[in-house]
C-alpha cells in the first residue's frame, strides 16, 4: 500500500495523460486542463520544502558554528527580507495578496525591487560575466589544432568570435558575417537537431519507463 | 541622480566588485555575495510564485467556491509529511501524481516537439534552381538544405552506439562527428562572445553608472557623500588586498593560496 499504490497512481495518471493527447473529447480535454492546472500548485508546495530545507541548513550551520557559519546569516537575511517585503507595501502594511487598488505592494514594493535590482541582478550578471575569464582558459585547452576534429572546432569558434569583434566583424574581404551566419544556421542547426532529437527520444523512453514502473528510483527507498 | 539612487548603485557596484574578486580566489567578499544571492533569489521566487501561482490559481479559486481545487491543496499539504519520519510515506502520493502527470504529458509532447517537428523542419524542398545560392555561403541555397538534413541524420547516427562504427555506417558517423564539431565550435564561439558582452556590460555599469556619477559635480543632487561612498568601497577593497599581502608574508604561499 505504502509503496505499490504510488506506482499504480503514476501508471494511471501517466497513461491517462499520454492517451488523452489523442482523444479530442470535451470531457477528456477538461480533465487534462485541470491536471495541467494543478501541477504548478503542487510544485509551489514542493518549493516550500526546499525553502524549509535551506532555512534549516543555514540555521543549523549558525547554531553549531560549522565552517563558514557567518555567511549563512546573509542567506537567511536575503531570504527573509525578500519574503517580508513581498508581503508588505511601502508603508509596511501587510498584504497577503496584491490588489490593483494598493500601489507598491508585494513584488511591486520598492524595497523588494531595490534588492532585486541592486543585489540580485548585479551579482547574477557578474557571476555570468566571470565565466568570460574561465571560458578563456578553457578555450586555450580546447583550441589546439591537434587533429582534424579539433581544427574544425577551432575554425568554427574563431569565425564566430571574430565576427562579433568591431574590427574583423566588418571586414568585407573575410566575409565573416556571412560565414558565421551560415555556420550558425546550417552545421550548428544540424548538430543541434541531432542532439535535440536524441534528447527527445531519450526523454520519451525515460517517461515510458517511469509510467510503466520500470524506472522506480525517483520514489526513494524505504 | 538622487542620493539614495547613488547609494544603491554603490551597493550594486560593491557586490559587482565582490563577485569579480573570485578571480583572485574564493574569499570572504565573494562568499558574502554568493550567500546573499542564494537567499535573495530564493525569496524572490517564493514571492513571485506566491503572488502569481498560489494566490490566483488556488486561494482565489477556493474563495470563489471552486472546491475541486481542494485536491491540489490536499496533495500539496501531503508533500509536507516528508518532515515526519513516521508519515513520510504519505508524501509519495502527491509525488506519484506529479510525476505521473509530468511523464504522461511528456510522452506525446516530447515526441511531437523534439522529434517530429525537428524532422519536419529539416525536410524542406531542395531548391535546385538556387543550388549554390546567390552569394557566399547562402543559407537558403539547396546545398545548405541538403547539408542540414544529411548533417542531422549523420549526427544522429554518430550517437547510435548499438552498432559498431565501421564500413559505410562508420563513414556516415564520422561525417556526423565533423558536423557536430563544427556545430560545437560555432556554439562555443557564440557563448564566449555572449560572456564577453556580459563582462563589457558590468564594466560599463561600473564606469557609466557608478564612477561617473560619483564625481559628476554638475548633478543637481551632488553632495560630498557621493565620492565618500565611492572611496569607502575602494578603501574596503584595498584594505582587503593589504590584509591578504600581510597574511601571505606571514604564513607563506601554501596557506594563502587560492582555493579556485
Amino acid at each position: 500500500m505504502k509503496r505499490q499504490l504510488p506506482f499504480f497512481l503514476v501508471f494511471v495518471f501517466g497513461a491517462f495523460m499520454a492517451i488523452q493527447y489523442f482523444v479530442p473529447h470535451k470531457t477528456s480535454e477538461a480533465i487534462y486542463e485541470f491536471f495541467i492546472d494543478i501541477l504548478p500548485i503542487i510544485g509551489v508546495f514542493a518549493l516550500a520544502l526546499g525553502i524549509w530545507s535551506l532555512t534549516k541548513v543555514s540555521v543549523d550551520k549558525i547554531r553549531y558554528r560549522r565552517e563558514n557559519w557567518q555567511y549563512a546569516i546573509f542567506t537567511l537575511l536575503g531570504l527573509f527580507l525578500m519574503i517580508l517585503f513581498g508581503f508588505t507595501d511601502e508603508n509596511w502594511g501587510f498584504h497577503w495578496r496584491m490588489s490593483p487598488e494598493v500601489a507598491g505592494e508585494g513584488t511591486d514594493n520598492p524595497n523588494f525591487r531595490l534588492l532585486f535590482n541592486y543585489v540580485m541582478i548585479p551579482i547574477q550578471a557578474t557571476m555570468f560575466a566571470l565565466l568570460a575569464f574561465f571560458i578563456a582558459s578553457a578555450s586555450y585547452r580546447a583550441f589546439r589544432a591537434r587533429n582534424l576534429l579539433a581544427t574544425l572546432l577551432l575554425i568554427a569558434a574563431l569565425i564566430l568570435m571574430l565576427r562579433f569583434t568591431p574590427f574583423f566583424g566588418d571586414w568585407i574581404g573575410l566575409r565573416l558575417s556571412e560565414t558565421a551566419t551560415w555556420l550558425m544556421n546550417v552545421p550548428n542547426t544540424a548538430a543541434q537537431r541531432a542532439i535535440v532529437m536524441g534528447v527527445g527520444l531519450g526523454l520519451v523512453a525515460t517517461a515510458l519507463k517511469v509510467v510503466l514502473g520500470i524506472e522506480r528510483d525517483y520514489m526513494g527507498r524505504g | 541622480m538622487e542620493f539614495w539612487n547613488f547609494f544603491w548603485t554603490t551597493v550594486a557596484a560593491f557586490f559587482t566588485l565582490a563577485t569579480f574578486s573570485f578571480l583572485y580566489k574564493d574569499n570572504p567578499l565573494y562568499k558574502i555575495a554568493e550567500h546573499l544571492v542564494v537567499g535573495v533569489s530564493a525569496g524572490f521566487f517564493v514571492m513571485v510564485l506566491w503572488h502569481t501561482t498560489l494566490v490566483p490559481n488556488l486561494i482565489d479559486r477556493l474563495a470563489d467556491g471552486r472546491w475541486i481545487y481542494l485536491i491540489p491543496l490536499v496533495l500539496g499539504l501531503m508533500m509536507w509529511f516528508r518532515f515526519s519520519k513516521k508519515l513520510s510515506w504519505m508524501s509519495r502520493y502527491p509525488m506519484a501524481v506529479y510525476i505521473g502527470i509530468g511523464a504522461g504529458v511528456a510522452i506525446p509532447l516530447e515526441m511531437a516537439t523534439k522529434v517530429i517537428r525537428q524532422l519536419n523542419g529539416m525536410m524542406r524542398p531542395i531548391d535546385w534552381e538556387n543550388f549554390f545560392g546567390a552569394g557566399w555561403l547562402d543559407v537558403t541555397a539547396g546545398f545548405s538544405g541538403i547539408l542540414l538534413f544529411v548533417g542531422a541524420i549523420a549526427g544522429l547516427i554518430y550517437f547510435f552506439f548499438s552498432k559498431a562504427h565501421t564500413g559505410v555506417f562508420g563513414g556516415v558517423a564520422k561525417f556526423g562527428l565533423w558536423i557536430l564539431m563544427l556545430g560545437f565550435g560555432a556554439s562555443f564561439g557564440f557563448t564566449v562572445m555572449a560572456r564577453i558582452s556580459l563582462l563589457i556590460n558590468r564594466i560599463q555599469f561600473l564606469d557609466n553608472e557608478w564612477i561617473s556619477n560619483a564625481f559628476d559635480s554638475s548633478n543637481e543632487h551632488y553632495t560630498v557623500m557621493y565620492p565618500i561612498l565611492f572611496w569607502l568601497v575602494i578603501l574596503g577593497l584595498v584594505a582587503y588586498i593589504v590584509y591578504e599581502i600581510i597574511a601571505y608574508r606571514r604564513r607563506g604561499p601554501e596557506e594563502t593560496a587560492g582555493t579556485t
